[in-house]
């Protein structure tokens, strides 16, 4: 390298007054997730930005449409890959939606059960990562172990950490083991009292707090045009959740409240995040209570649902009957329909259209992180560079999710 | 309540509605795609259906078909509760001419929508104002989610891109960062000051 010669006292040093380009990411720290943001700078304000997704796209819709619809499950398990229990479970809703049945009470519960855990994991870590990359790195490995946990639970329950592939047309893979309910409410005891340890240490924290408050501010009216739903869309003071606005399942009896934010910034989106990891504490707690400890699993139609392995082996009708379910699939009637949870982002839509054959015509996932992601242009535009760290971490980009 | 916002669409645009169903609850209407937008921008303004929120758009291809790709839109009232499927037909066999109106102007959220559905299915939004791809890169040759796309078709290799074409993609210009070395810094001071 060429040595400094230059007399920084008597030169003067012309910085030109353009605003700079500068690009973060596809893999950047900063984005959890691979996700190109091209700001124009002046100074330290970004006075226009360009955001770019795409680079974790793998053909989703497209390889849905190549296998059995059960086959769909493994791939929505790996688009929301912090929450897949809540895309299998509303990936076989929308399933039933077209096949007019209704899954036993038992297997409801245990859905709402595993969802729930499944929800307070993907919140934890969107709370956890964005304390992360805000410096705080305690509540970080707290949330992380809290997470473990749950993922425990998961584990023993489905076999899998993360990808579980647990969902069925017409019930679940397996019912839920004996340790289930104990398990469930150890860990839930162990969450809450690391979420109440996380706050005691983060709200008190002035660092934390001037980053967070009056950043990223967006309005009710701009956050429903860009289609934002779920924690992102609440923290704007918009309380629609899916659950209470649309029951499904058996939400409609259970009690918990939608918190929402009154600003709708970065801090509000954290706290309506935390404050949802209790209210899902709660409603694990009463689908708890009213899971029956015996009782069908799966809906008794022969149509979906695979039969008992003892009946494969002896009877030639049970034989049959496999050979067909595996080979060629359920089928669903031809028509179309549009089954739509609360994800763990929001609003998560399957528009499924059926040709009446055991393979999908077409599989339409509508993400939430998809639209979220489409409105960080929107509330980082007029903000500091440094901002985009808090704005981005707030939105809880998925990128399997986003890009599918 | 369900079927009154298909009885709503049908009064309010007479002879554009040409099937409606209400297949496992969801209501749904196919217009004709001259009154795509206005069909929306009533649906979002009117207080009877005030549809504040376009929840998805997206396309479905049917080959066989004349016209070929179906656009479906679902909307939802937050305030009122309700939901609506709108749907339209357009373009002819080979692909080509599916043209239908955008929607960006009235709802933020169709412009990413609209442009996945231009990458993936290739259906051109008149009046997007920034139609490119969005989930594949700019040399991607076809639309994937088209049926007579075969999955396993490979693309051809992308050559490197040509630096001075590509407007605000980096690497930047002498003046705009990533400049890594100091050679860098010395040439652009040399260039501003002999600009003066």
């Amino acid at each position: 390298m060429e040595p400094i010669e230059r007399d920084l006292d008597s030169a003067e040093i012309r910085l030109s007054a353009d605003p700079m380009l500068l690009n973060v990411g596809p893999s950047h720290p900063a984005t959890h997730g691979t996700v190109r943001i091209v700001v124009e700078l002046s100074g330290e304000t970004i006075v226009r930005c360009d955001v770019q997704v795409g680079y974790l796209h793998r053909g989703f819709e497209k390889m849905c449409e190549r296998g059995t619809w059960n086959q769909v499950f493994p791939y929505v398990d790996r688009c929301n890959y912090v929450s897949p229990m809540l895309n299998n479970v509303g990936l076989a809703l929308a399933c039933e939606k077209l096949l007019d049945i209704v899954v036993p009470n038992r297997c409801q519960y245990f859905r709402m059960a595993l969802g729930e855990l499944a929800r307070i994991s993907d919140h934890l870590t969107c709370t956890a990562a964005m304390a992360m990359e805000l410096g705080a790195f305690t509540p970080y490995l707290w949330m992380m172990k809290a997470r473990e946990m749950i993922w425990d639970i998961m584990e023993e329950e489905t076999g899998a950490r993360l990808t579980h592939s647990f969902g069925r047309i017409g019930g679940m893979a397996k019912p839920p083991t004996d340790g289930f309910k104990e398990h469930s409410r150890a860990v839930m005891a162990h969450v809450t009292k690391t979420i109440d340890e996380v706050e005691r240490l983060l709200l008190t924290n002035r660092i934390f707090l001037d980053r967070l408050e009056n950043v990223g501010v967006i309005s009710a009216e701009n956050a429903i045009s860009l289609g934002w739903v779920g924690p992102c869309l609440r923290a704007s003071g918009v309380p629609y959740d899916v659950r209470r606005a649309h029951p499904y399942m058996k939400y409609g009896e259970i009690e918990f409240d939608v918190p929402v934010g009154a600003k709708g910034d970065c801090f509000d989106r954290y706290m309506v995040r935390l404050e949802e990891i209790r209210q899902s504490a709660r409603i694990v707690e009463q689908t708890l209570n009213r899971l029956e400890d015996s009782g069908p699993i799966n809906v008794d139609d022969p149509r979906v649902v695979l039969p008992d392995k003892h009946d494969v082996y002896s009877t030639i009708e049970g034989t049959i009957q496999h050979f067909k379910l595996v080979m060629e699939g359920v089928k669903l009637p031809a028509g179309e329909a549009y089954g739509y949870t609360e994800g763990g982002n929001g609003e998560m839509g399957f528009y499924l259209v059926s040709d009446g054959s055991g393979t999908p015509y077409r599989v339409r996932i509508r993400p939430p992180s998809f639209y979220v992601t489409g409105g960080l242009e929107h509330i980082i535009t007029g903000q500091m560079m440094a901002d985009i760290v808090p704005c981005f971490g707030s939105l809880n980009m998925i990128g399997g999710e986003c890009d599918r | 309540m369900a079927k009154a916002l298909i009885d709503f669409v049908s009064s309010r645009f007479p002879g554009a509605v040409l099937d409606s169903h209400s297949q496992h609850g969801d209501d749904t209407v196919v217009v004709d795609p001259k009154v795509w937008l206005a069909v929306h921008q009533a649906l979002r303004d009117d207080p009877v259906a005030d549809m504040q929120m376009l929840v998805d758009l997206t396309a479905v291809d049917f080959p066989r078909h004349l016209p070929r790709f179906e656009v479906v839109t679902h909307l939802v009232s937050l305030r009122l509760g309700h939901r609506l499927r709108v749907k339209s037909r357009v373009g002819d066999t080979s692909g080509d001419n599916a043209v239908i109106d955008s929607l960006s102007a009235l709802w933020a959220s169709a412009n990413w929508a609209e442009r996945e559905c231009f990458d993936t299915m290739g259906v051109t939004f008149a009046g997007h104002p920034d139609l490119r791809r969005i989930l594949l890169y700019p040399e991607f040759e076809g639309h994937p989610l088209r049926k007579d796309y075969p999955a396993e078709l490979t693309q051809p290799l992308v050559p490197y891109r040509e630096v001075e074409n590509i407007g605000k993609l980096p690497p930047f210009g002498p003046h705009e960062g990533m400049s890594f070395g100091r050679q860098t810094h010395h040439l652009t001071r040399v260039a501003d000051t002999a600009k003066d």
